[in-house]
């Protein structure tokens, strides 16, 4: 129904998926910029950067497809729309992602599927089974856990209603920060996106692995496989949290 | 006057109102802040000295960026969607029947929110840079009164700009697409992405001349003293410029536009 209503405005439609396309790949116009100027950033070539944008971009704009309406949540408790939702007989989190589902999104995915596919075609990796089954677990786990995060995100503003910034800082944040290799960030930021909140398990480990890359803080090898299981771990508190808000959640009015 | 410095005193308060979500994007301004600095950071360690500025001076127009990212509207969150609202539902019928100008009404509130921006969420993001970095900030008053002026030219050049986006939803009803063909031309033209003085050869030329210049590099290079004299005097002279022509623009389509507004309702 969103994806036919977008359509009604039919220039303004074309307008925003070319833009959502040009405008997920404006980081990347950046970073052509910058290499324009550097042969190395961080010790990583250019097409290694595109392989990290890429396996980001992607995750992200999946998640961003699936759930970036997450943040509709705080304005429906604010204006009391969230009641509409409750008595429907659909499971609310599935009807928030639904609302106003956002086809152009697309454009994102598919700018970064074009980027990483560029950087393979200029890699010169020692391709392994292995190493061939990374790419596509890496791409998926990386998509749930930025879904997690929305989810998280979602489940905060039933708190807090008009602090959907702070996701942002998280979802836009995190993208920004693992399109650059992790060897530009000071160690305490790297343990913190891996530890604290596992951003890193979306493409920094897995990508170090399929790159051949050794890990700045020297972790285990078999972390760089984890990334589904963080995916799931990600996802039960975010669930939980996101019970809670709904059960917990009073509607406006006097 | 005195109507318009009201509608800029409650422009200021409406967004004063929103306390959580001003603490919000402090919260975020400051972490996309670490991350450029530390991407700015290896750059300028591979090549020392690029577009002119050292590291601190880098690092300084990084958090300068985060300062003046809400106040100038750098990724949107002005006042356009609710202006093309306004229009999309015939409600701007009452506004042009007011004893008011549309346009310097709209500035006026766009400069009241600006001004609160520019408190709530540009002084903290710039004070945890200076605390984390070593940042080349002016110790002469003066040059920060300077900065001022240029940001304040600055968002009236956004807002030029932004009205003249804003009032297409006369011919298009939807404003989505055109806000987002605008915030990319910002995000690229302004030098969020990275400063203007770093674009290669003769693009580089070119984005230092196109209004989107005014709204963030002018002002941090001015911040940053890399203009003196005339060439100080000159650089605000080319945002005014700016400013007068976008005003004078919006002003033309306006006339164009009340023209052809035909109320809608039965």
């Amino acid at each position: 129904m969103w994806v036919r209503s977008t359509m009604a405005y039919r220039t303004s439609f074309v307008m925003m998926t070319a833009g959502n396309f040009l405008g997920s790949g404006l980081d990347f116009a950046g970073i052509l910029i910058m290499f324009s100027h550097i042969e190395v950033l961080g010790g990583f070539s250019l097409a290694e950067v595109a392989f990290l944008y890429g396996a980001t971009s992607v995750s992200f704009g999946l998640a961003d497809l699936l759930l970036g309406n997450m943040d509709r949540v705080g304005r429906r408790v604010r204006d009391g729309t969230m009641d509409t939702l409750l008595v429907r007989p659909v499971p609310v989190l599935a009807q928030v992602a639904a609302d106003r589902f956002a086809l152009r999104r697309l454009g994102r995915v598919t700018q970064g599927t074009l980027v990483l596919v560029w950087s393979l075609s200029r890699l010169d990796i020692a391709w392994t089974p292995v190493r061939l089954l990374l790419v596509p677990v890496m791409l998926v786990s990386g998509a749930a856990i930025y879904g997690a995060v929305f989810v998280a995100g979602a489940a905060f503003q039933f708190w807090a209603n008009d602090a959907s910034e702070v996701q942002n800082a998280f979802t836009y944040g995190g993208a920004t920060l693992l399109q650059y290799p992790p060897t530009v960030f000071a160690t305490e930021l790297v343990r913190g996106v891996t530890f604290v909140v596992p951003l890193a398990f979306v493409n920094w480990l897995p990508a170090q692995r399929v790159l051949g890359r050794d890990d700045p803080l020297g972790l285990p090898g078999w972390l760089d496989f984890a990334s589904p299981l963080v995916a799931l771990a990600c996802w039960v508190p975010a669930a939980l949290a996101w019970r809670a808000g709904l059960r917990g959640y009073r509607s406006t009015g006097s | 006057m005195r109507l318009y410095a009201a509608v800029a005193v409650s422009g200021f308060r409406r967004h004063a109102t929103y306390r959580v979500a001003t603490a919000a994007g402090v919260f975020t301004n400051t972490v996309f802040g670490f991350i450029v600095a530390y991407t700015f950071v290896a750059l300028w360690a591979e090549r020392p000295h690029l577009g002119g500025y050292d590291r601190t001076q880098a690092l300084t127009f990084v958090w300068v960026t985060q300062a003046l990212l809400a106040a100038a509207s750098l990724l949107g969150g002005g006042f356009q969607e609710e202006l093309q609202e306004r229009i999309r539902s015939g409600d701007i019928v009452v506004d042009l029947y007011r004893p008011a100008d549309l346009q310097l009404w709209w500035l006026a509130a766009e400069l009241g929110r600006a001004a609160f921006q520019l408190l709530g969420r540009g002084v903290v993001p710039l004070a945890v840079g200076a605390l984390a970095f070593e940042l080349a900030l002016p110790a002469d008053p003066l040059l920060w009164l300077v900065f001022l002026l240029s940001v304040l030219l600055g968002i009236v050049v956004g807002f030029g700009l932004r009205y003249l986006v804003a009032l297409c939803a006369f011919w298009l009803l939807d404003g989505a697409g055109v806000n987002t063909l605008s915030g990319l031309l910002c995000i690229f033209f302004s030098g969020i992405l990275l400063p203007l003085n770093v674009f290669p050869g003769a693009l580089g030329e070119v984005v230092r001349v196109l209004p989107w210049a005014t709204m963030l590099q002018v002002p941090a290079d001015v911040l940053l003293g890399r203009h003196h004299g005339a060439g100080l005097a000159a650089a605000l002279a080319f945002q005014a410029a700016w400013a007068v022509v976008l005003l004078g623009a919006g002003r033309a389509v306006q006339a164009v536009a009340t023209r052809k507004v035909v109320v809608q309702g039965g």
